[in-house]
């Protein structure tokens, strides 16, 4: 078979994994593709590539392609998220300030209740909380909105920044920023370098968070189905291998090269094995499932997601709901998975679920009836019905 | 409509901005501030009211002035990428070039056009320049590398210069790689069993 080369481009951080891995480990080769993965500085940049044909494929912000059809943000090419590459993988975390004073308090910085975690940090805060997040459409942006509403720090005044990752820790020590909101490595960089402790990982605000997604432009994924189909198969089984715990270690390895993350393969294992360091102190926390690339058919895009996603854009930019719901769920192809996944994935028997619905792990209706879907509910225990009219 | 444009220029590198700079003035009637990187860079930026904001592609920085695409954002008035209100040649030139230009909504294009123009062939020029720098660098230290490796053959197997660099020629080609990545090989290898 004769192998086509596909450009890919991807923002060096943990969850990129399961397209690195597609390339490392063969599986793009089976499917007779060969990943040419381009690092970008910025999200910006990687949605500019995508967006102008620099590259057919991106590691994406699961919000961003339905922020796109929103009209939100600079660029309006039309694009489609074909699967979710990764579930949760997020992390919260203070500067130095904002820790010393928590401690002051006697918080116990548990890394898992967010009400308590909410309510200390509304006790601590002396003035405005400014949160810095990588991007203004991300799923960093709608866990900690969420996190706001339904908690103690509704009644504080918070705003969100954005400040790219690496510059994170020099926001902190000016005083940009007392707090933060990233995706590993980056929370732990922060914790290694003095510059903070962490707070909580995003999945305890909600439990199944479709966090990256593969993106491609809408008209590409009409006009060249067997490349997409082969690198939507390379990627799945990317992330069906990485879902292995005894392939945790290979995978830090390869990540932390210098061509990908170039960081200690030791910062890396902790999102993949979910054993952080939280704090200067050397303070050890567990998180199950703190990213998910495979299990509980996190690779389904699921068009309830982007309704949920397309809802609270629409109200925090003033448009329409229904019409933004409509717009956002056509942006997730659970119709070209279905179409294009191998014949061994099992798949859900409908494309939209009620978000927050499943409190523990549930076998659904599915094609071989062996599906299970993961607990996905939010901090607060509300349901979000894809289908109710308001 | 006619009055003098703003135009906000991110760049850290004092010569490269007052590149851009002097290019912009020369060719065009409009002010031009110049904002260096920093973490509040979005607000700083709009403080000038710009409406015209020009960066480098490569900056890690630009997912900061995504803020100014937000109606909420620090502008009130908000930004578009340029590219997506006026002619569709120019973006891809200018994604091509290396430069983002944020542009305040509704601005007509033919008053974009000539800044955007400007920025476009300053900012490819500066690039190949950068390209250039980066490509020599390589060399020099490549060539460092592979007469290391030279030295090290032929002391340790006591042949001549160019019995050296043909034995490392061949191994590369036998190996598929370059010779500045078996040189490179063989001065680490040297360097811990020393």
């Amino acid at each position: 078979m004769r192998t086509v080369a596909l450009p890919v481009a991807y923002m060096p951080l943990v969850d990129a994994a399961p397209l690195i891995i597609a390339q490392e480990m063969g599986f793009a080769q089976t499917e007779g593709i060969a990943l040419d993965l381009i690092p970008a500085p910025s999200w910006s940049s990687v949605r500019d590539m995508l967006a102008f044909g620099r590259v057919d494929a991106a590691h994406m912000l699961s919000p961003v392609p339905v922020a796109m059809a929103l009209g939100l943000g600079g660029v309006s090419t039309p694009v489609s998220a074909v699967m979710v590459t990764s579930v949760n993988g997020d992390v919260i975390g203070v500067g130095r300030a904002l820790e010393t004073r928590l401690r002051a308090q006697g918080y116990e910085f548990d890394f898992a209740n967010p009400r308590a975690a909410a309510r200390a940090l509304a006790r601590a805060a002396d003035g405005p909380l400014v949160f810095g997040v990588p991007f203004p459409f991300s799923m960093h942006v709608e866990l900690l909105q969420y996190w706001f509403d339904g908690t103690d720090l509704g009644g504080t005044e918070v705003t969100i920044r954005t400040v790219p990752p690496p510059l994170m820790a020099q926001a902190l020590a000016e005083g940009d920023i007392d707090a933060f909101c990233v995706g590993e490595p980056w929370g732990s960089v922060a914790v290694d370098q003095g510059s903070g402790a962490l707070l909580l990982p995003g999945n305890a605000i909600w439990s199944f968070a479709p966090e990256k997604v593969l993106a491609v432009r809408t008209d590409w994924a009409e006009t060249e189905p067997h490349p997409l189909r082969r690198l939507m198969r390379a990627v799945w089984r990317a992330g069906q291998w990485l879902s292995r715990p005894d392939t945790h270690t290979t995978t830090a390895e390869i990540l932390s090269r210098k061509a990908y993350l170039d960081v200690p393969p030791e910062l890396i294992d902790r999102a993949l094995h979910g054993r952080f360091i939280i704090s200067g102190q050397a303070e050890h926390r567990d998180v199950a499932r703190f990213v998910e690339f495979h299990e509980g058919a996190a690779n389904f895009p699921w068009r309830s997601q982007a309704k949920w996603m397309a809802c609270r854009l629409a109200f925090r930019h003033g448009l329409n709901a229904a019409d933004s719901m409509a717009r956002g769920a056509a942006a997730y192809r659970s119709d070209l998975f279905r179409a294009h996944m191998p014949i061994e994935v099992d798949l859900p028997g409908a494309s939209e679920k009620v978000e927050g619905a499943i409190l523990r792990e549930t076998a659904v209706a599915s094609q071989k009836g062996q599906l299970t879907l993961l607990a996905d509910s939010f901090f607060d225990s509300c349901i979000f019905d894809p289908d109710a009219s308001d | 409509m006619g009055a003098k444009l703003t135009v906000v220029v991110v760049e850290e590198d004092r010569d490269r901005a007052v590149a851009i700079v002097d290019a912009l003035r020369e060719a065009t009637d409009c002010d031009v501030f110049v904002v260096g990187n920093s973490s509040a860079l979005a607000r700083r930026i709009a403080a000038h009211e710009p409406d015209i904001v020009l960066i480098d592609i490569d900056s890690p920085t630009r997912d900061m002035l995504e803020e100014l695409t937000l109606a909420s954002g620090p502008i009130d008035r908000p930004v578009a990428m340029f590219v997506s209100n006026s002619a569709g040649g120019l973006a891809q030139a200018a994604v091509e070039a290396g430069v983002s230009a944020y542009v305040v909504d509704g601005l007509a294009p033919q008053r974009i056009k000539p800044v955007i123009d400007t920025a476009i062939a300053r900012f490819r020029m500066v690039r190949q320049m950068r390209t250039e720098l980066a490509e020599t660098r390589r060399a020099l230290e490549e060539r460092k590398v592979i007469d290391r490796a030279k030295g090290l053959l032929m002391k340790v197997k006591g042949i001549d210069e160019n019995a050296a660099y043909s034995l490392l020629r061949k191994t590369a080609m036998d190996q598929g790689r370059r010779v500045a990545e078996v040189a490179e090989a063989l001065v680490t290898a040297s360097e811990l069993l020393r």
